[in-house]
């Protein structure tokens, strides 16, 4: 059976499958919607974890959070189920598609064999929608890729009980409640005010602060560590910055296309203004990419040491640029 | 970024013929979205980071051949995994993981574990107990 289901590309995963969702069920909801009300734009350095050997940094919310913000601000229901037993989780999965529900599944990008092997690392928290299945493969529609491609029982099972961090344990997910009317503008001020706090937030890891932390870590790091220990782990902040689903510069853009349509919607001149800083923020952070990998081509070489200063000023620059505009943000809501 | 500064440069994603999506503002500083083949600055990173990977494959074969550790932790590197990756997987605790790494260790594990292994990379238990040259 295959439901009639729109794919829609989408830059993010999560946001991609929400918009995705809310469209077929009738309500246009926008990428950078979801994204934005659901406060999905952050940075965070998590100290003490590595991944692939190098520290974390990350330019979003926690796997899961857009949607469930999203959610409690619009005022839609989700259901989410996790299972211990394939068998179950498979059944549920046929259930709902038998009902005509196509559904959001989480799961691990290490098997799925439609990604390029490049992109095959071992990422439990992406997500896609099963919306139906024929000749016994099951329909997916991937937010991230351009076209619509199918996953065999079998394939299917093992990308919904990967292992490791943020293991999906077959999650599966939907809207089953919708208001009459969706009101965005309420939902549109809470979920800016958020990001501010976050962004505000007086920690060293995150928000500006993180930033700043970073600068400093990159301004060790060549001495510390050494070259090659240096640009392997300034290679990985610009792989999380830029990597598929942040729509470019760690999310700012799809955020500055959020604060655009807000704008339009609650008509609101300010945050019109504020999306083209936020553009060139975006601009910013992609420069900051650009440099970093001027210095991490030549992995062997030693680079020297002002070019990692260098970019550590470029960071600290944007962190000193940000903390100004989150402040001008929340006024511009309040 | 405006939308005809998208970058299109070469990138892996050519190979399962998909790009992805970037959003980015028109001539009128108007949002909308637009189609990447590519950015050569992230290629390079994750080329990178893929060369770091085969060094650690290369390096944990010459330690399994030298007698230093067990064909585990080799194809543990093979699926681009790390320790506490592969122990969830197996089902076993990371010291017990990195105890099997021991050629001794190994070499009396239960025919069980080492199934359980095998299953995980995907291998035979013949193929697990022999690495490539």
């Amino acid at each position: 059976m295959k439901i009639d289901f729109t794919h829609n590309q989408s830059a993010h995963c999560e946001n991609g499958v929400v918009s995705n969702l809310m469209k077929h069920n009738g309500f246009k909801i926008s990428e950078p919607m979801v994204f934005g009300i659901g406060s999905g734009l952050l940075f965070c350095y998590i100290p003490f974890l590595k991944v692939n050997y190098a520290p974390v940094v990350t330019y979003r919310a926690m796997p899961g959070q857009i949607f469930n913000r999203f959610a409690k601000r619009v005022g839609i229901k989700i259901k989410r189920e996790k299972f211990k037993n394939p068998k179950t989780a498979k059944a549920r999965l046929d259930e709902n598609l038998a009902k005509n529900n196509p559904v959001g599944l989480q799961v691990g990008v290490y098997n799925l064999m439609y990604f390029p092997d490049e992109y095959r690392f071992h990422f439990n928290a992406h997500n896609l929608v099963v919306y139906g299945k024929e000749d016994n493969k099951y329909l997916i529609s991937d937010p991230v890729m351009e076209n619509v491609t199918t996953l065999t029982d079998k394939e299917l099972e093992k990308v919904r009980f990967a292992k490791g961090a943020f293991a999906p344990k077959g999650h599966i997910y939907y809207p089953t409640e919708f208001p009459k009317k969706l009101s965005l503008e309420k939902a549109i001020i809470k979920g800016i005010k958020h990001t501010c706090r976050d962004m505000a937030a007086p920690v060293p890891f995150v928000g500006v602060n993180g930033i700043k932390t970073i600068a400093k870590l990159i301004r060790k790091w060549p001495k510390k560590k050494g070259a090659k220990k240096a640009n392997h782990y300034l290679g990985q902040i610009v792989r999380m910055q830029e990597e598929i689903g942040t729509g470019g510069g760690g999310f700012r853009y799809i955020y500055g296309a959020f604060l655009q349509e807000s704008g339009k919607l609650l008509k609101n001149e300010k945050l019109i203004k504020l999306s083209s800083e936020m553009t060139e923020i975006g601009d910013q952070w992609r420069d900051f990419a650009l440099e970093a990998s001027r210095i991490y081509k030549n992995r062997s070489n030693n680079t020297a040491l002002d070019k990692y200063d260098e970019v550590a000023t470029q960071l600290e620059a944007i962190a000193d640029r940000e903390k100004v505009f989150f402040k001008k943000l929340k006024k511009a809501v309040s | 970024m405006k939308k005809i500064e998208v970058p299109q440069d070469q990138s892996s994603l050519n190979k399962v013929n998909s790009k992805e999506l970037y959003y980015a503002v028109d001539e009128n500083g108007e949002y909308t979205t637009a189609l990447s083949s590519g950015w050569d600055p992230k290629k390079i990173a994750l080329d990178n980071a893929l060369e770091e990977i085969e060094q650690r494959i290369e390096d944990a074969k010459k330690r399994v051949h030298s007698g230093v550790t067990s064909p585990i932790e080799y194809y543990m590197e093979l699926s681009k995994m790390d320790l506490p990756i592969l122990a969830s997987y197996v089902g076993f605790w990371q010291w017990k993981v990195k105890r099997h790494f021991k050629p001794s260790v190994f070499k009396k594990l239960s025919a069980k574990k080492l199934k359980k292994y095998a299953d995980v990379f995907d291998i035979s238990v013949a193929e697990l107990q022999e690495i490539p040259k």
